[in-house]
């Protein structure tokens, strides 16, 4: 038999469970809203010239963000070749080589890394290129975004490099190769879809980085024909329009931020799709 | 996630000796200068904000973190409204945020049906994966205005007597960058949350469950007092994130040196006042000074996430279920 206490506990219970969903549902909304939003106001600005013009001087109607969905891309490939060599041989260091007390030193401060707000890579950036070279720069901004990847490439290579059997650094000494080459050719090709999907979160990460921009890649009207050049991004480009007095800007603000968000789900997708198959 | 394996099968542990080789050691330097890019990368930024903020710190001494103005014509500048600001909107985040993460963890860990669990798992990873600048945008156009005309003005005239309500209204205020930054850490929060209770063993569950306990009972008893220093990880975590959140703060705040009670009015953080102003400022000395500002950010950021991390890795222990 039930007491009334017993009731009480039990309708306790089912409230809380019930808070639970509701919170759940709550923290699903603002996406949904954001997606709902983006869809409406993107899309409709969306047309061949937004995505094949330069963009037109405040005040004038239409252009587009030709330049800055190419120095998106270029800024993620110049962050790519700075950051990923150093974050990965880090791995290859940490998983094949280290000493587990160096180890968890580095880790722990890569982890810390990771939680330096990204605005301080762009004031890094600006002291370490922009202030010497004499200028706003792609090379700095690559640079600045670089910063970010190294400690979450080091952290995810190390990560896969440990899921390779010994056995297989084994069979490998057993021949007589030497240590590196076995590294090279058989650790890493065998962890290489880990690793690819590692630097795919990465440049996921990095994709819509705006705070280390603003102050080294700067953003340009033009296209980009050097590394010492400012380069423009779509990023940089959606938060100068979205906080533009003009509203044909606050329009095209709407349809960058829709590339951009296509660009960083097409990046989350095919990891998804890579970190499926390695499980299989 | 999964160190205890890793600690388990050292993966250089069973090499045996071998010739001396110099592509062997050439390449094993290369890894360990790598590896100790880390190192550098602290150095780098503490070297970086140190010099180019020395000008500011002769100038004005620890006097900058208590003064109150921000005036380039005078050039006086001070930190304590931009870090008022970020206090204020870290707070209001983490009030927000932190319930909703560990309510949303708990009813992925232990009340969703299974084939909901992973789809949800997902659905928090795509929310982290908004950029900042499209939460800005969005704030700006669509939550804030909202925001103004369905809860600030009703809060101002129902409540105007309580100072937190009181005075103008504006869209672009405290509150609004508060909500923003509580949405942005939400899927960290929530992520880690969940990694923490998973990790509490099941024995403890089956425990609760075996003495007559209610499901709340066996949440709160076996679960939450077993994961409360590890859930405390996970909000000092958001906290970190929240307060060097930059360009949706920059974006809806409204970028307004003040120190004011109310919550609807624009104020200004640590982070956004770098981003908006660093373009602007010309002088040595306004340029130092926003070095200054970014010292006291990484210092506060780099604090917090050092007490996030130990907190969660403290309740790392073998035997739970992600061992």
């Amino acid at each position: 038999m039930l007491s009334r206490y017993d009731t009480y506990r039990k309708f306790k219970s089912s409230c809380m469970s019930g808070l639970a969903i509701l919170c759940a549902i709550l923290v699903v909304t603002p996406l949904a809203l954001v997606f709902i939003y983006l869809l409406k106001m993107g899309f409709s600005s969306l047309n061949w010239d937004f995505v094949t013009k330069l963009p037109k001087p405040a005040g004038e109607t239409g252009g587009g963000m030709a330049n800055a969905i190419l120095g998106t891309l270029e800024l993620m490939g110049l962050a790519l070749v700075m950051g990923v060599p150093i974050g990965l041989m880090g791995g290859i260091y940490l998983s094949e080589y280290g000493s587990p007390k160096l180890n968890g030193w580095i880790r722990f401060g890569a982890d810390v890394l990771n939680g330096v707000p990204s605005i301080v890579w762009g004031l890094v950036g600006f002291v370490l290129a922009v202030a010497p070279m004499g200028g706003y720069s792609a090379f700095a901004g690559g640079m600045a975004l670089a910063f970010i990847m190294i400690p979450l490439v080091l952290r995810t290579t190390e990560e896969v490099l440990l899921l390779v059997p010994t056995s297989y650094r084994e069979a490998g000494l057993a021949l007589g190769i030497p240590r590196w080459k076995i590294t090279v050719n058989i650790v890493l090709r065998t962890a290489m879809k880990g690793i690819i999907t590692g630097v795919l979160l990465a440049l996921g990460r990095i994709a819509g980085e705006t705070a280390p921009l603003i102050f080294t890649a700067l953003g340009s009207p033009l296209w980009n024909h050097s590394l010492k050049e400012p380069i423009a991004a779509l990023p940089i480009q959606i938060y100068f329009y979205a906080i533009s007095p003009f509203e044909d800007q606050n329009r095209q603000a709407w349809a960058g931020a829709l590339v951009l968000i296509v660009l960083v789900f097409l990046l989350s997708a095919s990891v998804r799709v890579l970190s499926a198959r390695r499980k299989k | 996630m999964n160190d205890t394996t890793i600690e388990a099968t050292p993966a250089n542990a069973a090499a045996p000796a071998e010739p001396k080789r110099w592509g062997n050691q050439i390449f094993e330097g290369l890894t360990l200068l790598s590896a100790l890019m880390v190192g550098a990368l602290f150095l780098l930024v503490a070297y970086v904000l140190l010099s180019r903020s020395s000008l500011a710190m002769k100038t004005y001494g620890w006097g900058f973190l208590t003064n109150v103005h921000w005036n380039p014509v005078t050039e006086n500048y001070g930190a304590l409204t931009f870090i008022f600001g970020t206090v204020v909107t870290s707070a209001i985040a983490l009030i927000i945020a932190v319930p909703l993460s560990i309510g949303t963890a708990i009813f992925l860990t232990d009340l969703a049906p299974l084939w909901l669990r992973q789809p949800l798992t997902s659905v928090v990873e795509m929310l982290a994966a908004v950029p900042s600048v499209i939460w800005g945008l969005w704030g700006l156009f669509v939550l804030a205005p909202w925001l103004n005309d369905n809860v600030y003005v009703w809060l101002n005239t129902h409540f105007s007597a309580v100072p937190l309500f009181g005075g103008p209204v504006s869209a672009s205020c405290i509150l609004s960058a508060g909500i923003i930054v509580a949405i942005m850490i939400l899927p960290i929060v929530t992520s880690v949350s969940r990694e923490i209770l998973r990790s509490v063993p099941d024995l403890q569950r089956e425990a609760a469950y075996g003495l007559g306990a209610t499901r709340w009972e066996v949440t709160r008893i076996a679960v939450l007092s077993y994961a409360r220093r590890g859930l405390m990880g996970a909000a000092v975590l958001g906290l970190g994130r929240a307060l060097g959140e930059t360009m949706a703060v920059t974006m809806v705040i409204g970028n307004s040196p003040k120190i004011q009670a109310s919550l609807l009015q624009p104020g200004w953080t640590l982070a956004s006042a770098i981003a908006s102003s660093f373009g602007e400022a010309s002088s040595d000395l306004s340029k130092s000074a926003l070095f200054e500002l970014g010292l006291v950010l990484v210092g506060v950021t780099i604090l917090v996430n050092i007490g996030a991390l130990l907190l969660i890795r403290s309740i790392e222990t073998p035997g739970s279920r992600r061992a």
